[in-house]
């Protein structure tokens, strides 16, 4: 911050403008912080969305009103303490991959995008890490070339959609497809065993009786929060997906911003694309199939705004878990995944029908206010 | 586009005797009140757009509508076209008290409407674009045959049967597009056709055709209400003049050929409202060359502008809708790259892009708040701190209790209403939108702010608040460039004035050498005193 403009010297009719820039008042910035947090409005763990806790709750309710359904229909299984614990565990193992590829998905779609591609990616970045050559630099080489791989493709989309000016549903689908061929040629259309300990083991593995694919899962989530709500990327993601050309002439370099969300998208494929090659101690070219849908499902039903600007990272991953749990509650009762499906489709249309209505009620509410502080 | 004399579709003198432009409805009776408004009300958020209008138009008379920028001439049509509906006031149609829901409603009853932004479909034909809604079909099949044939019919009558009816819209000039918009306006039952500036877009020649058209229009009975900036149009087409100022009706059924300029010129500026401009400080405050534009060109929009702002300088530019200000103003600030011509800062010239204009300390307040420059869902504070938030942050971290703290600074100096910084900037009025907006530059080292149109939809308290806010910001070395088409406001606030009309910067002076009547004229391309001393 510079302090180089000279002094006001209004005279007394006219309003006391600040000066600009002034040098930084610690003790004025205490002031507020404290008044602020006396409001509890300014609690570290408080996202800044407001409305969006309200969402989330609602979709802490769905969850339960599942759990309820399983515990009717299976009362015996739901008696045992220690099934139920380990039924939380498989839950969110289940919901751990497609997890890590919503949260990225929840950027690019604040964002004001779509990105089609993330399945592709997630198969593109297992395949490659598992190629023999690959291999052969150990599970460090293996992991970094998921990594990379992962942000690479994000990057050929993010360039392709900010700078080539491509529409996020042609560039991402465009790559769907591309990459997946890429993944068929690299692996010759083989599964590609994973020979690497350190790897098979990550979703084998418990630490302190949670699978460690539950820890990174965490992790990802806990990053994405702090990304979204906390920095000042976040606050990017969501100016641009909000309104683009606000953000533009407010300075915002909306293209390079744009292109790192597919970035960091590709990322999250990179990550999941390990823990999914973890899990079959194997890769293949037709491995994530799908999971764009279940992806953009998820962050949709989690609040997510299609349009861009707004959405919350806890209600994605909230998305996901009911997913997860939908999913399990059809296995314990052993039903066909045909009727899994079509009530996944159902909960889709009635999410979007809910946001919509509640959407629609709170602009009408606005509007009524907004007449009488006008008159 | 050429008359097509020779054109074998364009009916002989003789046909178009026999067969009219237009079959207006069989029960007109000339001279017949179509129209009649009492009192109409139309009240958006945080502006009175219509606050009392008065007008009265009859069976074949061209009625001119008058009124500078935000008069209410707009949102008087859109009431007329079923597009909005009057809070309070009445509406007689034919005599009968009457209310348009829709759109359709209007176009049944037979009010035909040609916006001043065209509303064609570019990726549709000529033919289906004039009978866009009401085509003819047979079986849920479209009659294409027919309605090409109509359409000739219709475009040959308007004395342009060389635009074929299958064409794109989008191939089209500007005039042969305008055309077709007649052609809708046409191809319905009208009773009553209203014209948004249709002589905006077109040629000089253009022009007499648009008139001869409206004469055989008016001839055959039909009302047509006419809206211009131009007064010499007015004089030749017009037959009564009804004057908007401030949604009000200041003068009605003035005869259009005998009344004199200064009468409506004046009417149209009369202030019913005297906007309270803050002193100009006694001594020139400027000081050195802040902004210097030398020989900005964009193809189409603005040509060879030059101009500079010093600091602590109000420079104002008076100009209307599409006089390329607008595009002037965001070609300065990086949004739009110019075809020649360079912008300095400083002395140093500025690298394309918004970025480097905000580094190099500019500001802007772009006209269309909403659309342009807020996120309405979001924050009062973050929107403040929108072009600065990265300042506070350190390491990536937003620093959100420090950027509240500037906000309500920022949102008690400029009085803010409401003043909690956490309410949604979708809640605020019009005038305290614009204040978040402006407010966003006052945060952190802006040198010269850009204003485009920073009291549209604004209302006359927040104005003076305004006013005094930004001349307050210049009273601390602040250049700025205003752009506004209220010429009052530009007079007021400025300290020296460029009018531009039609890309180019047609005069330049002291804000206190120039008068409201002088720049309407300069602006109008009526230009009855252009080149006289002010």
């Amino acid at each position: 911050m510079s302090d180089a403009t000279p002094t006001p010297t209004a005279t007394p009719e006219r309003p006391q403008l600040p000066a600009q820039s002034p040098p930084v008042d610690p003790a004025e910035t205490a002031v507020a912080s404290d008044k602020a947090s006396s409001g509890g409005k300014l609690s570290w763990w408080r996202g800044d969305g407001g409305d969006g806790a309200k969402r989330n709750l609602g979709l802490i309710g769905v969850l339960a009103a599942l759990i309820v359904v399983g515990a009717v229909t299976k009362p015996d299984l739901y008696g045992d303490p220690n099934w139920v614990w380990n039924n939380v565990l498989a839950i969110l193992q289940l919901a751990s991959v497609v997890g890590v590829v919503t949260v990225g998905m929840t950027f690019v779609i604040i964002g004001g995008g779509i990105d089609l591609s993330v399945g592709a990616i997630v198969a593109l970045a297992g395949v490659w890490c598992t190629t023999v050559a690959t291999q052969s630099y150990g599970a460090g080489g293996m992991i970094f070339t998921a990594l990379v791989v992962g942000i690479c493709v994000g990057l050929v989309n993010g360039v392709l959609i900010s700078y080539g000016r491509l529409v996020p549903f042609i560039a991402t689908l465009a790559m769907l497809v591309a990459a997946r061929g890429l993944a068929a040629s690299i692996s010759n259309k083989q599964t590609q065993v994973s020979s690497s300990t350190f790897i098979n083991d990550i979703a084998a593995r418990k630490v302190i009786g949670i699978p460690i694919l539950v820890y990174i899962l965490g992790a990802v989530v806990l990053a994405g929060w702090v990304v979204l709500n906390r920095t000042t990327f976040g606050r990017r993601t969501i100016a641009v997906g909000g309104n683009p050309e606000a953000a533009r002439l407010a300075g915002i370099n909306v293209r390079r911003h744009t292109m790192l969300l597919y970035a960091l998208s590709g990322l999250c494929c990179g990550i999941a694309a390990i823990m999914l090659t973890s899990q079959a101690t194997s890769a293949q070219a037709a491995m994530a199939n799908l999971y764009e849908l279940d992806a953009i499902a998820a962050a949709i039903i989690g609040g997510t705004l299609l349009s861009g600007g707004r959405g919350t990272i806890v209600g994605s991953l909230l998305g996901v878990i009911i997913f997860a749990t939908i999913t399990n509650l059809f296995a314990i009762n052993g039903l066909s995944i045909e009727a899994q499906n079509m009530v996944k489709g159902g909960i889709i249309v009635a999410a979007v029908l809910v946001q919509q209505f509640q959407f629609k009620s709170v602009t009408r509410l606005l509007a009524r206010n907004r007449v009488t502080t006008a008159t | 586009m050429a008359l097509p004399e020779d054109d074998p579709a364009t009916a002989s003198a003789e046909a178009v005797a026999e067969a009219p432009l237009v079959e207006a409805p069989a029960d007109t009776v000339a001279g017949e009140v179509v129209l009649r408004l009492t009192d109409l009300v139309k009240t958006f958020p945080g502006v009175r757009a219509l606050d009392g209008v008065q007008l009265e138009v009859r069976a074949g008379e061209v009625h001119c509508l008058l009124g500078q920028n935000g008069a209410g001439k707009s949102t008087l049509i859109k009431v007329l076209a079923g597009v909005h509906q009057p809070d309070s006031g009445l509406v007689e149609w034919r005599g009968e008290p009457t209310t348009f829901a829709n759109p359709q409603a209007a176009m049944k009853a037979g009010i035909a409407t040609i916006y001043q932004e065209l509303d064609l479909v570019e990726d549709l034909s000529v033919a289906e674009n004039a009978f866009l809604g009401h085509e003819y079909r047979r079986f849920g099949f479209v009659r294409r045959g027919r309605m090409a044939r109509h359409t000739r019919q219709i475009l040959s009558r308007l004395g342009h049967g060389e635009i074929p009816p299958g064409r794109m819209v989008r191939s089209l000039p500007a005039a042969g597009k305008q055309i077709v918009s007649m052609a809708r306006a046409l191809s319905h039952e009208a009773r009553l056709i209203i014209m948004d500036e249709p002589s905006a877009v077109l040629a000089h020649d253009e022009v007499g055709n648009l008139f001869r058209i409206i004469r055989e229009l008016t001839a055959q009975g039909i009302a047509v209400i006419y809206i211009s900036h131009r007064l010499e149009e007015i004089r030749e087409i017009g037959d009564r003049v009804t004057v908007l100022k401030d949604g009000r009706t200041t003068a009605a059924n003035l005869p259009a050929r005998d009344t004199p300029t200064r009468d409506l010129v004046s009417r149209m500026t009369g202030r019913t409202i005297e906007y309270v401009f803050p002193d100009r400080p006694a001594d020139d405050p400027a000081g050195a060359d802040l902004l210097q534009v030398e020989g900005l060109t964009r193809e189409g929009e603005f040509a060879d502008v030059s101009l500079n702002v010093r600091a602590g300088e109000i420079v104002g530019i008076a100009g209307l809708v599409g006089s390329g200000r607008s595009e002037l103003l965001e070609t300065i600030y990086g949004a739009r790259l110019p075809e020649a011509g360079t912008v300095r800062m400083d002395g140093k010239v500025l690298r394309p892009g918004v970025g480097a204009a905000v580094r190099a300390g500019m500001g802007m307040a772009p006209e269309e708040r909403k659309s342009q420059a807020l996120l309405l869902g979001e924050p009062i504070y973050r929107n403040v701190t929108l072009a600065t938030f990265g300042r506070y942050a350190r390491l990536g971290f937003t620093n959100a209790a420090k950027e509240r703290a500037e906000a309500d600074r920022i949102a008690e100096t400029l009085e803010l209403r409401p003043r909690d910084v956490d309410r949604p900037v979708r809640t605020l009025s019009g005038g305290n939108q614009q204040k978040v907006v402006v407010g966003r530059w006052l945060l952190g080292g802006t040198k010269l702010l850009l204003l485009d149109e920073p009291t549209r939809g604004v209302d006359v308290g927040a104005r003076a608040e305004l006013y005094q806010v930004i001349r307050a910001l210049a009273a601390q070395g602040v250049g700025v460039l205003l752009v506004s088409s209220e010429v009052p406001e530009v007079l007021g606030l400025a300290d020296r004035v460029l009018v531009m009309r039609e890309g180019r910067v047609v005069r330049e002076a002291a804000a206190g050498e120039l008068d409201e009547n002088t720049v309407l004229d300069l602006v109008m391309a009526g230009s009855l005193m252009e080149g006289a001393p002010a």
